[in-house]
């Protein structure tokens, strides 16, 4: 290597870098001088106005908030394992890719479940797919997940699940008693959550063209309660709660996989919520908004809230009920519990003086025992969740950016 | 949980802050730098700042291993991944870094063979398990990795694995707190040491910084107490005109270092002449690179690489961030053009870089604690952002 050989950095300096990979800083520029333009700035060159620090810093954050409110763009040209991670890349494939091509009023709340009307009989529809590894780890395996996962998009949309459809894609060589093992959860999960597996499908690929077995699930649930409930929905002054402590199923994800050698005695939180929410909904119809905190974690739910909402959100980091075990893990993984995905717990948005009956009633099932109030929604900055953190310092809690852990439902 | 609450007992914090804050003089504005990403990254995650007066301000520092990489090296590791015998195992935030060709994730995603690795270790184990292919693993960081490459190297030897080589990109820390130090751009008043470093090389490499410069430095543990405490030493030191070196993470950092870990390092690798960092250029002496006894493991012996310098894109400004000359948010792309889904630089990437850092956790209005108000001060409360950009005009 030589000082004197040097190239240009990608789209830097006359597209040296070709346009095939060099073209997208070449096009977040000239977007970041479109946003720059639409700013009335005082300190563009001409003015010369020198502002205070403090002012020239929230000039900053406010055309960066102007940028994250473009439409969304998928700039790599193929699929990366943060496309499935839940945080910004997917948020941005889903928005950009999928809303654009199926657009309409059903799909575009982007819920967990769509909310139909079927002559008359109003009905709730999901779907999710399973692809999570290890098939089998402590507390549930494959077949819960998807059962308990397409039960539980149900029962936040308010919907009381009734038949769910189960489609395998089967690995050649996959074991039969495996798949024994798989349906057995699956039909005793059915059971337990009151639901009925009515319809399917199978199909087997080669060798090696798929991981053992991958589910999908559908499920068709009855909205027969008169409430209503989205993210969208909540006001500033709303408190949020979460069902239970957070992170389990993630961590225990990580720990099957015998990866990091680290040992810890957690187990899966898969459960179905309806019964948990049937005796939310008894007792605080007026919910506004639940969602099960899945891939992604709490912290992603908490920006949804903002986002749909258009409101702030603050959350205590002292109230997020975390075990100990899985705390200690994330602390010696160096990520955030915030971030990790549960499948038996959700996050409720209460109307503020509603807040005291929702805990009594989540507490009084044996899936909330240790619900929570953490935090309210604001009439702070929209779009952005602040976490006064344990050390009494405050930040911001951001939708994740790439793929701390793949397949982990 | 024990062992870390008490790192983070916001009591404690108050009390410090105070003390702190009783230290300013008035008018005098102090300028700290924290070398190492991992404090910045403690000091966004935990709202450090808001226990501050306005008057001190933290300026990061270069200490963040993905940030320093150049832009030519990501190049050269995509070179040698792209290879279809190699297997390139990499840490997981070295993934994302831009090279002129998008990053080992895109790499990935068209079908190069790359694997996210928690230990170098698990490179040798992928090694084993494919002893028809090449496994390069992409070694990054400071004093604070470059042993476990090393003893990965000697375990591979011991073993006689002969598909297993690294492409050594460790640095050192020494070298580029000296540049900076004779960078013209910045005027420091004292330094909060890298801990995870010195746990190798202990505090005496630092003596200079006291002796030459006049400058203080503590060492300072990662938990934000270990913070907060270290900037109240350094504030002692500046109020009675000391300058020396302390060492506030005792719990953990030997003053001679770990001599092991220190042996492990010199028995495999050597000082490379020059090496280039994103943003201070080349800085002589600064970087290892695999000895000629272990050249059979060193996958720049064994494969060619380009080895082409390649500028950062001219939007970027990673090189004034790294040096502390701008803050973050100063960055003329910053939060815009390069944001952490999309970085175009290098300290937009890791968790442990100063943009990612303020993008994820400090984009918000700060709120001073009523103790970080020096008496008399009014005002400063609830003001925006980490106050005082250090030296943009």
């Amino acid at each position: 290597m030589t000082a004197g050989d040097t190239r240009q950095g990608a789209g830097g300096g006359g597209g040296a870098g070709g346009a095939a990979d060099g073209g997208w800083i070449e096009q977040a520029l000239r977007e970041h001088e479109e946003v720059g333009r639409s700013e009335p700035s005082p300190a563009e060159p001409g003015g010369r106005r020198v502002l205070p620090v403090a002012d020239r810093e929230r000039q900053v954050l406010e055309r960066i908030d102007r940028a994250r409110r473009r439409r969304p763009r998928v700039r790599e040209e193929r699929v990366t394992m943060s496309h499935g991670a839940g945080g910004k890349a997917t948020r941005t494939l889903v928005e950009a890719i999928f809303l654009d091509a199926f657009r309409n009023p059903l799909l575009e709340p982007l819920e967990d479940a769509a909310g139909l009307s079927l002559s008359g009989v109003r009905a709730a529809l999901t779907t999710d797919s399973y692809v999570v590894s290890p098939l089998f780890f402590p507390g549930g395996d494959i077949g819960d997940l998807a059962v308990n996962g397409t039960v539980n998009d149900l029962a936040v949309a308010g919907a009381t699940p009734l038949y769910l459809s189960a489609g395998f894609i089967l690995e050649e060589g996959f074991p039969v008693a495996d798949l024994i093992r798989v349906t057995s959860s699956m039909r005793d999960a059915a059971a337990a959550a009151g639901v009925q597996i009515v319809t399917g499908d199978t199909k087997v690929v080669q060798r090696g063209k798929a991981d053992g077995c991958y589910i999908n699930t559908a499920g068709v649930g009855l909205l027969s309660r008169d409430v209503s409930v989205g993210v969208a929905l909540a006001q500033p002054g709303d408190a949020i709660i979460v069902s239970g402590p957070i992170g389990d199923h993630g961590i225990t994800i990580m720990l099957a996989r015998g990866e990091l050698d680290i040992e810890a005695d957690v187990e899966s939180d898969t459960a179905p919520l309806n019964g948990l929410i049937a005796s939310l909904l008894d007792a605080v119809p007026e919910t506004r908004a639940m969602r099960d905190a899945t891939r992604g974690g709490v912290a992603t739910i908490l920006n949804e809230i903002a986002t749909a909402a258009e409101a702030g959100v603050l959350v205590r980091e002292d109230d997020i009920p975390v075990r100990d075990e899985v705390r200690g893990a994330c602390e010696l993984l160096g990520i955030d519990p915030m971030y990790v995905a549960c499948e038996g717990r959700m996050v409720v948005v209460v109307p503020g003086d509603s807040a005291d009956r929702a805990i009594a009633a989540l507490r009084g099932h044996p899936l909330g025992e240790s619900a929570a109030v953490i935090g309210h929604v604001t009439d702070g900055q929209p779009g952005i969740v602040q976490l006064k953190t344990a050390f009494g310092g405050t930040r911001i809690v951001d939708l994740l950016v790439g793929d701390p852990l793949p397949r982990i439902c | 949980m024990r062992f870390v609450d008490e790192f983070r007992d916001a009591d404690q914090a108050r009390a410090l802050a105070a003390k702190i804050a009783a230290l300013c003089e008035p008018g005098r504005q102090y300028k700290l730098m924290e070398v190492c990403g991992g404090h910045t990254h403690t000091i966004y995650k935990h709202g450090l700042e808001d226990y501050l007066p306005e008057s001190i301000t933290l300026v990061h520092g270069p200490g963040c291993p993905v940030c320093v990489i150049p832009m030519g090296r990501v190049d050269d590791a995509m070179h040698l991944a792209a290879r279809p015998e190699v297997i390139m195992t990499s840490f997981g935030d070295m993934m994302r870094v831009p090279g002129s060709h998008g990053s080992f994730f895109d790499a990935k995603a068209s079908g190069t063979d790359i694997r996210m690795v928690y230990s170098p270790l698990d490179s040798l184990k992928i090694a084993r398990q494919n002893p028809d292919r090449q496994v390069v693993f992409m070694a990054i960081g400071f004093e604070t990795t470059a042993p476990s490459t090393a003893m990965t190297m000697l375990r591979a030897a011991a073993e006689g694995l002969t598909n297993f080589s690294v492409f050594c990109n460790h640095v050192t820390i020494v070298p580029a707190i000296k540049a900076i130090l004779d960078s013209p751009d910045l005027r420091l008043d004292g330094f909060i040491g890298p801990g995870h470093v010195s746990t190798v090389i202990g505090c005496r490499p630092y003596e200079f910084i006291a002796r030459d410069y006049a400058k203080p430095v503590v060492v300072a543990g990662f938990e934000p107490l270990d913070i907060l405490q270290s900037i109240y030493m350094l504030m002692l030191q500046l109020s009675s005109g000391r300058s020396e070196v302390e060492n506030q993470y005792s719990r953990v950092v030997p003053w001679n270092g770990n001599t092991v870990a220190l042996r492990a390092i010199s028995e495999t690798m050597e000082l490379r002449p020059y090496f280039e960092w994103r943003g201070l250029g080349f800085i002589s002496h600064s970087a290892l690179r695999v000895r000629e006894k272990y050249a059979a493991m060193d996958a720049e012996r064994l494969f060619s690489v380009p080895g082409v310098r390649v500028a950062d894109p001219k939007a970027c400004q990673c090189g004034e961030v790294l040096k502390g000359v701008l803050k973050p948010w100063e960055c003329k792309v910053f939060g815009t053009a390069c944001t952490p889904e999309t970085p175009i630089g290098t300290c937009m990437v890791s968790p442990e870089g100063a943009c990612a850092a303020y993008y994820n956790f400090g984009r918000v209005e700060r709120h001073r604690v009523p103790e970080a108000v020096p008496a008399g001060a009014s005002g400063s409360a609830g003001s925006a952002g980490s106050a005082g950009s250090a030296g943009n005009s």
